[in-house]
C-alpha cells in the first residue's frame, strides 16, 4: 500500500464571485522513498492539493470531498487535534518563501527546539542537540554556533536550509515541498536539490515536490503529474513525460521554455491565451480554448484521465485528452522534429469528430444527453 | 576604439563604473562606517542593435548596473558614455532629453503599473511628460497603436491594470517603454514573474519589437536559459565585478571563468536522459558580503582552482580570445594562444 493515496479529491471554495473549483477530482499516490513532482502554472491547483493533504484548507467556505489516505487513515476525516499531531511530525512541509516562514524574533535554535518539543517529550538540551545535528545534515556550517543566530543573519539559501531542517527534525515519512527552490539562485538551488535527493535515499522519505520548473522536476522526481485548471491532465514516470508526452498542454510547456541543452535558434512556441478562470471553466476539455489541435467535439466532452495503451510503461502513463492516440503520437513526432503547432496540424489530419472513446466518461455523456 | 571585442557602433561605453551605497551610523551625527560595494569597477560596451544579457546571483550588482546605465542611480565614480556624450555626471534637467532614448521594463508587472490609472493614461504618460502628442485624439490614437503593436486589444484603452493578467500587464509595461521610440531598453527580469506558458509570449514579443524598431536591449535575468535565448552577448557578474563577457555561443559552450562554469553546470535541464551524464560543479557556501568582499579575485573563497595569487593580485579583465574577456588567473577552456594578449581598456 502506498504511503499517501489521494483519491478523487475535490476542493471548492465559495466566494462572493462564485464557486472556485480549485481542485476537481485528482487522484495520485506516493510510496516511501519515491519523489512525485506536481507541475502546473499558478491557479492550476497544485498548491491547494498539498495544503489540503496537510489539512490547511479547512475554511468555512471550503467544500472538500474525496479521500486522502495517509498510512491507510483518511486525513479528511481526522480531527483538528489529530492533524496538529501529524503536521510537523509524520508529514512535514517546506514552503516557498523562507523569509516569511521563519519567525524574525526568535533564534533559529529556539524555533527548531519548539518543532521537536511540540511532538516529542524531550528536554530542551536534548532537543537543541537534535537541532544542531539536523542543521549539520542540511549543510549549515558550524551548527553549534549558528543555532543562536536570528533568521535575518542568514542568507536566503541558508534560511531555506533551516526550513528543510525544521521539516526533517522529526523524521517525517512524507515531505511536501511547495516550490522549495523558486526563490533561490541556481547555485543554491543545485545544493538544495542534491540535499532533497539524499533525504530520499538515506531516510526513505516520500516526497511530493510542487514546482513550475520542468528542469527541477527532471532532476529529482520519479513520477510527474501535470496539472491544469484543477485536474491532473497527464501522469507518467519522469522519463515518459519528457520523451513521450501525450497531452498538448505538456507539449506546450516543453516547447515554450528556452533550454541550455538545445541549439539556441530553436524558436520558442508559446501556449496561446492564458489559464482559465476556475469559477467559469470552459465546457468540455478545460484546455480547449488554448489547444491548437482542438476539434468541435472537444468543446463539449470533458475527457477523463485514462491509461495510454502503449508508451514506455503502458498503463502507468495516463492522459486526459480526446485526440485519438495515434494522432497524438504523430503530432508529438512532428513537434519534436521542429514543426510549429500550425505545421503539425497541417501534416497530421485529425477528423473533425475524432474522439478517443477511451477518454470519454460515460456518465458525462449521459449528463450531456439529459441536458 | 575597440574594447571588449564588440563589433559595430557602440551605443554605450562604460568604464570603471562604481556604485557604493554608504552605510551610516548615528542619527544626529551620521558618519559613514562602511559601504556596500554594489558595483565596483565595471567596464563594458553595448553595441547598437544587440541584446546584452547580464547574469549573476542575487546581490551581484546586475540590477544596480542597469539602474546606473539609465541613470536612475548616481554613480560613485566612473564614466558612462552614451553616443559620445558623457552622462555619468549629468543633472536631472540635462538628463531629460536622454530619457526619451532610454527606457526600462521592470520585473513585477503588478507593482510597476499605477493601479488608479487607466491603461491608456499609463501608456500615454511618456507623451505627457515630454509634451508630445498633446491633442486628446492624437494621443489616444498613438496609445491605441502602441497597444496593437504589443498585442493588446486597443479597445481596452479605458481599463485598469487589475483587469489584466500578468502577461498582459507586462505587455502594458512594454508598450509604455517603446512609446517614445527609444534606442535602448533596459529590461530587469522581464519574464521571471510570469507563468512558464506566458514567458515565451513576452520573450517573442521583445524579439519582434527589436527587429521592427531596431532596439538595443540590456537584459537582466537570473535564468541562464532565458538569457541565452534572448542575448547576442552575455556578461557574467559576481559580487560587483564583471568576471566574463563574450558572445553568447562561446560563453555558453566554452566558458572560461570558473564561476561561469559552475553557474552553467548548476542549471537543471528538463531532459531525463541527461540526468546522469552531467558533471555538476557544486559551489560551497554562499556569496560573501559586498560590504567586506574578499581580497583580489572576489571568487577565490569559493573557487576550486584558487591558489595564493588569487587572494593577493586581482586578475585583469583580459581579452583571452577575440571578443572574450575574462578576469581569472587560471581560466578554463583555454584556446591555445601563444601568450594571452592583455590589452588595457581604453
Amino acid at each position: 500500500m502506498a504511503l499517501l493515496e489521494v483519491k478523487d479529491l475535490r476542493v471548492h471554495f465559495e466566494t462572493e464571485d462564485g464557486v472556485v473549483q480549485a481542485l476537481d477530482g485528482i487522484t495520485y499516490s506516493v510510496e516511501a522513498g519515491q519523489v512525485l513532482g506536481i507541475v502546473g502554472e499558478s491557479g492550476s491547483g497544485k498548491s491547494v492539493s498539498s495544503l489540503t493533504v496537510m489539512g490547511l484548507t479547512r475554511a468555512k467556505n471550503a467544500r472538500i470531498s474525496g479521500e486522502v489516505l495517509f498510512d491507510g487513515k483518511d486525513l479528511l476525516k481526522a480531527s483538528e487535534s489529530d492533524m496538529r499531531a501529524l503536521r510537523g511530525d509524520d508529514i512535514a512541509m517546506i514552503f516557498q518563501d523562507p523569509l516569511s516562514s521563519l519567525h524574525p524574533f526568535y533564534r533559529i535554535g529556539d524555533q527548531l527546539v519548539e518543532a521537536v518539543r511540540a511532538h516529542r517529550d524531550m528536554s530542551k538540551a536534548k532537543a537543541l542537540d537534535r537541532a544542531v545535528e539536523v542543521l549539520g545534515q542540511v549543510g549549515i556550517p558550524e551548527p553549534r554556533r549558528r543555532v543562536d543566530a536570528y533568521p535575518h543573519e542568514f542568507s536566503g539559501g541558508m534560511r531555506q536550509r533551516v526550513m528543510i531542517a525544521m521539516a526533517l527534525i522529526n523524521d517525517p515519512k512524507l515531505l511536501i515541498a511547495d516550490e522549495p527552490t523558486t526563490a533561490l539562485d541556481v547555485t543554491v538551488q543545485a545544493q538544495i536539490l542534491e540535499l532533497i535527493d539524499r533525504l530520499r535515499q538515506e531516510f526513505d522519505t516520500a516526497i511530493v515536490m510542487i514546482t513550475h520548473d520542468l528542469g527541477v522536476v527532471a532532476e529529482v522526481t520519479d513520477d510527474i503529474a501535470v496539472m491544469y485548471a484543477g485536474r491532473i491532465v497527464e501522469y507518467a514516470d519522469t522519463e515518459s513525460i519528457f520523451a513521450a508526452p501525450e497531452h498538448p498542454y505538456t507539449w506546450g510547456l516543453l516547447k515554450s521554455i528556452p533550454r541550455l541543452d538545445l541549439p539556441r535558434d530553436e524558436p520558442l512556441v508559446p501556449i496561446q491565451g492564458r489559464p482559465p478562470s476556475l469559477i467559469l471553466k470552459p465546457p468540455g476539455c478545460s484546455f480547449h480554448p488554448r489547444c491548437p489541435y482542438v476539434r468541435d467535439a472537444h468543446k463539449r466532452i470533458d475527457p477523463k484521465l485514462v491509461g495510454t495503451a502503449e508508451g514506455v510503461n503502458g498503463g502507468r502513463h495516463k492522459v486526459a485528452c480526446l485526440l485519438p492516440p495515434q494522432s497524438r503520437r504523430q503530432l508529438w513526432t512532428e513537434l519534436v522534429s521542429g514543426a510549429t503547432p500550425e505545421d503539425a496540424k497541417q501534416r497530421v489530419v485529425v477528423p473533425e469528430e475524432a474522439v478517443d472513446q477511451e477518454a470519454v466518461d460515460p456518465a458525462a455523456v449521459d449528463q450531456e444527453a439529459a441536458r | 576604439m575597440s574594447t571588449n571585442g564588440a563589433k559595430g557602433n557602440h551605443l554605450i561605453e562604460v568604464r570603471d563604473l562604481v556604485k557604493h551605497f554608504p552605510l551610516t551610523k548615528g542619527i544626529l551625527f551620521r558618519k559613514q562606517v562602511g559601504a556596500v560595494q554594489a558595483v565596483d569597477g565595471v567596464s563594458f560596451d553595448v553595441v547598437e542593435g544587440e541584446t546584452l544579457g547580464l547574469v549573476g546571483e542575487s546581490g551581484c550588482g546586475k540590477s544596480t548596473t542597469a539602474r546606473l546605465l539609465t541613470r536612475l542611480l548616481e554613480p560613485t565614480s566612473g564614466s558612462i558614455n552614451y553616443k559620445g556624450q558623457e552622462i555619468a555626471r549629468l543633472s536631472r534637467n540635462d538628463l531629460k532629453p536622454l530619457r526619451r532614448d532610454m527606457q526600462m521594463i521592470f520585473q513585477d508587472p503588478y507593482s510597476s503599473l499605477n493601479p488608479r490609472k487607466t491603461v491608456g493614461s499609463i501608456i500615454g504618460e511618456p507623451f505627457a511628460i515630454h509634451g508630445m502628442k498633446t491633442g486628446e485624439g492624437e494621443r489616444r490614437m498613438a496609445v491605441q497603436e502602441l497597444m496593437d503593436t504589443v498585442g493588446l486589444n486597443p479597445e481596452h484603452f479605458n481599463r485598469y491594470p487589475h483587469e489584466f493578467s500578468g502577461g498582459q500587464r507586462q505587455r502594458i509595461g512594454v508598450a509604455r517603454a517603446i512609446a517614445l521610440k527609444p534606442k535602448l531598453i533596459v529590461a530587469d527580469e522581464p519574464v521571471s514573474a510570469l507563468d512558464v506558458s506566458i514567458q515565451a509570449q513576452v520573450i517573442n514579443l521583445l524579439e519582434d519589437l527589436q527587429n521592427e524598431l531596431g532596439l538595443t536591449y540590456v537584459t537582466i535575468a537570473h535564468d541562464l536559459s532565458v538569457v541565452r535565448h534572448m542575448s547576442d552577448r552575455v556578461a557574467v557578474m559576481y559580487l560587483g565585478k564583471m568576471v566574463e563577457i563574450a558572445d553568447r555561443t562561446p560563453l555558453y559552450e566554452r566558458p572560461m571563468h570558473p564561476y561561469t562554469v559552475a553557474l552553467m553546470s548548476a542549471v537543471p535541464i528538463p531532459d531525463t536522459s541527461r540526468r546522469t551524464k552531467r558533471d555538476r560543479i557544486r559551489l560551497e557556501g554562499d556569496v560573501p558580503s559586498p560590504i567586506n568582499p574578499p581580497s583580489a579575485c572576489r571568487f577565490h573563497t569559493r573557487c576550486w582552482k584558487a591558489q595564493e595569487i588569487c587572494s593577493t593580485i586581482e586578475p585583469p579583465f583580459a581579452e583571452l580570445a577575440p571578443g572574450h574577456r575574462v578576469a581569472c588567473h587560471f581560466p578554463e577552456n583555454q584556446v591555445d594562444l601563444p601568450v594571452p594578449t592583455v590589452r588595457p581598456l581604453s
